[in-house]
């Protein structure tokens, strides 16, 4: 039986950024991993740093988590290969420019300044080639994109500098709480800690389900396709309004291209299939933000599997039984959210008070069931 | 053509013409794709641009032989469809392919693959600097458009292919500088004679012993027990340095190298359909496993010639045969049996010398120093995936992950067998347990527009 002072149940982003945290906090963090970190929703993210349209219940944690992602290298000493090249989402008519404006002008009047309507000749500087029937779009020019996987390889290597113990290829079987302490039985033998945190993605329902608790949780697998290198440079994130696109090139040079197009998923194996008649539609919207992109070769496509949410928010509470937290269900928008997120939760773990950036997040806005025997 | 079909033949190589002939013959009408624009596949490719003079001779009897087989298969008159590349496979079976730069897919109840193989890449220090290539490429050069290299060419490896292309070469009026053989010693030497059942089958098994002949005829310097080998240069080849069996390091100027270390089965489409698949030690790679008829461990999903592991054309077409047959049964066409015990014959007989070569060229699995790029794609080294094996000890999934080592173009084509020796050797375990990439799709570059354009059942253009 190993003991520490907090459990972390998922070895993604969120459970890794917990983790962080709470060693950084003097906690002494077991990590279970299920598979190898990042293996789902984490390692297969398009890695959008984005606040740009994002549900204003979000944007507290949001903001929070852009001026850390500006810094990311103090938190995780590396830069994660992020870069605040900007988000733009264009529009091709008058009403949806005119609805953006709106939307942005609220934005503004709730006191966030992040976003900032754009014209036709600022879109086309931003993005070379751009088809010329976009006439302007949304912008936010201190959001941007990192590298998926250089994420996790700093998140992992500075959890484990703080002193976290991770165990990979260790799924969790069975939870019960004796007493003061639950046990946490995994295939690799069992972990006993005062306190556990479900940040199990996608598999966060069944985990608060050993514990008994019912949280509603669906899932996605978003679709994303990747090409080979590009001579030419487009450096923000693009998407456009009303299509299912998300539009970026990688430090690589490479394309990629997602925005929420979903395949198929089986929670049981873990694995995931494409729809190639669904990412056809995503194919056709590249090439018609960027014409010349037609004749580009996709070299590979993917998908993770996530937890999704009805309202499309994360769960992030106190769980119904005592000692347990959850921390899942980004829905496909978790991301960015990583450093904030983290530090929220290690400080909600820790005092046992729900940080106000947290209270959109609570588990019984799903439901009105509770705990269930 | 029709415009639906019960059957998919992937790839009109040995393997796939036969099937095709086959399930004509049965009164079957499958669809066959090919990626080339003729029939015939990697052994008998272009075989109908050649159908007389001197590419046709010195391509020698086994290449002729060809022409022949080509000309079966077009007389079955059985639906072809050249130019087309099969990029992804969903159970069912739903079928994507590309032809004339458009996307379609189709429904179909069973699918043979008769993709055959690849040449096992050869990871050297300096292999991916211009000047260098596969015997396979040059082959294929030499094939369709009679390419004969200008300056003398070093050839090193092992296997029969090289032994092949000298002798083509040979014949076509080109020059060898010599033959690095690195097959382990005390192999090298009596091979030859092999080397031609190899390729076809046991009864040209002592025809081997002429190529010996017209190799030691013509001079060429076959150098054996080589190691260390290694191409030099900055912008291109200009140097080649080797090693001896009696230990001594030789440097010379060179322009081109061709490489080969033998072939293995290709293994993508079968990965990606998560069918099992069984180490060889024998021939050093994955292998589907099939059943006596060719399925695959996916219901309706068949496989035949080297694709199934490296047997050769006279084996492929057996294989061929029998899987046809055995499409035939599970589609309900009735009892084949007696055609059936036929083509295990010819099996039989194309097979028995399989496992002395075998024994003979063993995977001579080399040493590959830090420096050698092992990822051409993504230009990573044998230095950088030990580092990464080191700090993070995970399978090549995660090394690929971590390093972006296979997520290039070739989908891990050229790098796959590489990293998976390195970690197995790395973590002191099985190649069959260290296992290979997940395959992500597609299985060939298909283009943005392409894509865009795919349309269910849309009629092939």
């Amino acid at each position: 039986m190993t003991a520490s002072d907090v459990i972390i149940v998922g070895g993604g982003l969120h459970g890794l950024s917990g983790a962080l945290h709470l060693a950084r906090a003097g906690a002494k963090v077991t990590v279970l991993e299920g598979e190898f970190v990042g293996r789902h929703a984490s390692g297969a993210s398009a890695a959008g740093v984005r606040t740009l349209g994002r549900n204003t219940l979000e944007m507290p944690l949001a903001i929070q988590a852009m001026d850390m992602w500006h810094e990311i290298s103090e938190l995780v000493e590396d830069d994660c290969g992020f870069h605040a090249h900007g988000q733009l989402r264009v529009v091709e008519t008058d009403a949806q420019i005119a609805a953006e404006a709106q939307r942005v002008s609220r934005l503004v009047d709730s006191g966030y300044s992040n976003e900032v309507i754009i014209g036709q000749d600022q879109i086309r500087q931003l993005v070379p080639g751009l088809n010329p029937k976009f006439i302007g779009g949304a912008y936010a020019a201190d959001d941007g994109a990192a590298d998926p996987h250089r994420t996790l390889i700093a998140f992992r290597a500075t959890a484990i500098r703080a002193g976290v113990s991770i165990y990979e290829g260790a799924p969790v079987q069975a939870m019960k709480r004796d007493g003061e302490n639950w046990t946490v039985q995994t295939k690799v033998g069992a972990f006993t800690a005062p306190k556990v945190v479900n940040a199990a993605g996608a598999w966060g329902a069944r985990i608060a389900a050993m514990t008994g608790e019912i949280i509603p949780l669906s899932a996605k697998a978003s679709m994303m396709m990747v090409t080979e290198r590009l001579t030419e440079t487009i450096r923000p994130v693009v998407s456009i309004v009303g299509r299912s696109l998300s539009f970026k090139q990688s430090s690589q040079g490479t394309l990629v291209l997602g925005g929420g197009i979903q395949g198929r998923y089986d929670l049981d194996s873990g694995r995931t299939a494409m729809d190639f008649h669904a990412l056809a539609k995503g194919a056709a919207a590249a090439g018609e933000l960027i014409p010349s992109v037609a004749g580009v070769r996709i070299t590979r496509c993917w998908s993770g599997i996530e937890g999704k949410t009805e309202d499309l928010l994360p769960v992030i509470c106190p769980g119904k039984a005592a000692g347990l937290f959850h921390i899942f269900g980004f829905s496909g928008h978790g991301f960015q959210l990583v450093p904030a997120a983290g530090a929220a939760i290690a400080d909600m773990v820790i005092t046992g008070v729900v940080p106000d950036v947290l209270l959109p997040f609570n588990a019984d806005r799903l439901t009105t069931q509770g705990a269930v025997e | 053509m029709k415009t639906e079909h019960d059957i998919l033949i992937v790839g009109a190589g040995p393997a796939g013409m036969a099937a095709a002939v086959q399930l004509t013959e049965l009164g079957l009408s499958p669809l066959v794709i090919d990626e080339q624009a003729m029939p015939g596949g990697q052994i008998w490719r272009a075989t109908e641009g050649h159908r007389t003079g001197a590419v046709q001779q010195a391509l020698g009897p086994e290449y002729a032989e060809g022409t022949d087989r080509v000309a079966r298969f077009r007389a079955s008159g059985v639906d072809y469809m050249p130019g087309t590349r099969l990029w992804h496979l969903e159970p069912g079976f739903q079928v994507f392919m590309s032809r004339n730069e458009a996307a379609f897919s189709r429904r179909y109840r069973a699918v043979l693959l008769a993709t055959g193989a690849q040449e096992r890449p050869m990871p050297i220090p300096g292999w991916t600097l211009p000047g260098v290539m596969t015997v396979g490429a040059a082959q294929i050069l030499l094939k369709t458009s009679a390419q004969i290299p200008d300056a003398p060419v070093w050839v090193a490896g092992s296997g029969p292919l090289p032994l092949l292309y000298m002798r083509q070469l040979l014949s076509l009026g080109g020059q060898i500088a010599g033959y690095l053989d690195t097959t382990p010693s005390g192999q090298a030497g009596r091979i030859i004679p092999h080397a031609m059942a190899a390729l076809r089958g046991r009864a040209d098994l002592f025809k081997g012993l002429k190529w010996l002949r017209q190799l030691r005829a013509a001079g060429v310097p076959w150098l054996r027990g080589v190691r260390d080998v290694r191409a030099i240069g900055q912008e291109k080849m200009e140097k080649l340095r080797y090693t001896t069996s009696d230990e001594v390091m030789h440097e010379v100027p060179a322009s081109l190298l061709l490489l080969h270390e033998g072939v293995v089965p290709s293994i993508h489409a079968t990965l990606a359909m998560n069918c099992d698949h069984d180490w060889s030690d024998t021939q050093g790679c994955f292998v589907p496993c099939t059943d006596d008829i060719g399925m695959t461990s996916v219901s309706g999903l068949y496989l035949a010639g080297d694709g199934a592991g490296i047997g050769g054309a006279l084996a492929a077409e057996a294989k061929g045969r029998i899987a046809g047959l055995g499409i035939a049964e599970f589609l309900g066409h009735g009892s084949v049996s007696s055609h059936l015990r036929q083509a295990r014959a010819s099996l039989d007989q194309a097979l028995a010398s399989r496992p002395v070569i075998d024994a003979l060229y063993p995977p001579a699995d080399v040493e590959i120093p830090d420096e050698t790029i092992v990822c051409r794609c993504e230009e990573l080294t044998a230095g950088d995936i030990r580092a990464a094996a080191e700090q993070h000890r995970g399978g090549p999934n995660q090394i690929k992950a971590y390093t972006r080592c296979g997520m290039g173009p070739c989908q891990g084509r050229q790098c796959g067998y590489t990293v998976n020796r390195i970690l197995s050797e790395e973590y002191n375990q099985s190649r069959s347990e260290t296992g290979f990439f997940r395959i992500r799709p597609p299985l060939k570059p298909v283009t943005l527009g392409e894509l865009a354009a795919l349309e269910e059942g849309q009629k092939a253009p």
